[in-house]
């Protein structure tokens, strides 16, 4: 019990800080870039990428387990996966709509954006790679999409202040934040210590 | 017929160099820049890389181009991307057998081409309506002109972050030449900055690289010459593009229930209240 719980916490601090999905994966760069220039919307994205990521690790693992490695066809995985992610979306969004639509409220409208997101189907392949089972899986999904909004967040909040700022005209829209980004990353790096 | 056949020539030229150049993918279109940024921490990294989603591109057009009056339209974004993912897969496992040191640095980057904005972007606005042999062409200029950007970052992040290029240590070589015709007893050594092979290099090379373009693009501006792009999937460039990069490929983008530019539109009007 025990030894799980601290394979958990490592999970958590791997996979949320260490190795951050955009920052040093550079998956789900897109919605990183595109929908950070303010907070509540970064936060609403990073809602979205939680719930989406979790679920898709989620059938993805059981998936895997039950039909692919049971009939033999592992091989298939990156067809199989992309597939029921781009479906899996739409049905969560059908399925919002209509039973809880306080959380489509909030969510509904990023839903279409994450699609096939390459940090869905990333995180989907990587679970698979590093022999998870169902559990662990779900949990790496989970961390790894905190890891996103921490990331999204951040970068939401420093872009607002940029705003005020003085920019060479080069360097205006996507270079600077490219270069935000890139001092993330390295502050992101000192978490490499923790584990 | 020799006429025609000679323009069809001279059209897949054009088609050919369209990609290469004019709109090069990366440096022009900024599409695919996950693993424009992941791989490209070696100059061979960025070319294995580069003509891995060649192949794949070459084979999905001219499938998708033979398949085009048989996938109908409301289904044809899943079906371009289970062609894109078969090819994949078909070469995911040729890379495994054959080049398996390839297969190792690439990872799990060479599975996710199948969500690289490059293909559907391509099969979607090109191959679905051309062709086979111009779709051919555009395929192979467009990931040949990938392939060339992705292995100048990798060389140029290689070159900094670890004195070498393709492996061999120029910059020392270099450095030791010179010592010796100065007449230095010990030869002077190069102090790799590492940064440029980690994480944040990534992002500090892109940053300058689109501060370039943007440079270019509006001196283009001043002299009064249209930049928008041309027939590609994402109109504009991913970096750039509000609806999170490239999204709308897989959604009907002309106003079908849970499209994009409704989300868009929808997203807006939240925006909008909010700040009433």
């Amino acid at each position: 019990m025990l030894d799980v719980v601290k394979d958990l916490l490592i999970l958590l601090v791997g996979s949320s800080l260490v190795s951050n999905v955009v920052l040093s994966q550079f998956l789900g760069l897109c919605p990183f870039l595109g929908v950070s220039k303010k907070v509540d919307t970064a936060a609403g994205m990073g809602g979205a990428v939680i719930f989406v990521i979790t679920i898709a690790s989620a059938v993805a693992a059981v998936i895997y387990k039950f039909i692919l490695v049971r009939f033999d066809i592992t091989y298939l995985q990156t067809i199989v996966f992309i597939l029921v992610i781009a479906a899996l979306v739409q049905f969560v969004e059908m399925f919002l709509k209509k039973f809880v639509p306080a959380l489509y409220q909030a969510l509904g409208v990023y839903l279409p954006l994450i699609t096939t997101n390459c940090a869905v189907l990333g995180i989907a392949l990587t679970n698979v790679q590093k022999n998870y089972g169902i559990g662990f899986s779900i949990a790496s999904g989970l961390f790894t999409a905190v890891g996103f909004m921490i990331a999204i967040v951040i970068l939401a909040g420093i872009r607002e202040k940029m705003e005020y700022n003085d920019i060479p005209e080069s360097f205006q829209g996507m270079p600077i934040v490219l270069i935000t980004a890139g001092l993330m990353a390295i502050a992101f790096c000192g978490f490499s210590g923790l584990l | 017929m020799s006429d025609t056949n000679n323009e069809a020539r001279q059209s897949s030229m054009e088609v050919f160099f369209n990609g290469l150049v004019k709109e090069n993918p990366t440096f022009v279109l900024a599409l695919g820049m996950c693993p424009t940024l992941a791989v490209t921490t070696s100059a061979i990294n960025g070319l294995g890389m580069g003509l891995t989603t060649t192949a794949v591109l070459v084979l999905s057009n001219v499938i998708i181009s033979l398949l085009r009056h048989i996938i109908p339209n409301r289904v044809r974004i899943p079906a371009f991307i289970v062609i894109v993912a078969s090819f994949v897969t078909m070469v995911e496992l040729l890379l495994e057998g054959f080049i398996p040191s390839l297969y190792s640095a690439l990872g799990i980057y060479i599975p996710l081409i199948v969500v690289n904005c490059i293909i559907l972007g391509r099969a979607e606005s090109f191959a679905s309506k051309n062709p086979v042999i111009p779709s051919f062409f555009d395929g192979l200029g467009m990931g040949l002109g990938f392939t060339v950007a992705l292995t100048a970052i990798g060389a140029v992040r290689e070159l900094i972050g670890a004195g070498e290029l393709f492996g061999a240590p120029v910059i020392n070589n270099i450095l030791a030449a010179i010592s010796s015709i100065i007449g230095r007893s010990e030869p002077i050594e190069y102090v790799p900055v590492s940064i440029f092979v980690l994480a944040p290099g990534a992002f500090f090379v892109l940053a300058a690289l689109t501060a370039l373009q943007n440079r270019v693009k509006r001196k283009m501006q001043e002299k009064g010459k249209n930049v928008d792009k041309i027939q590609s999937g994402c109109s504009s460039d991913c970096t750039s593009c509000s609806d999170s990069g490239c999204a709308h490929r897989f959604v009907d983008v002309n106003g079908a229930p849970g499209s994009v530019s409704l989300a868009k539109n929808a997203a807006d009007k939240s925006n909008g209240k909010k700040e009433e």
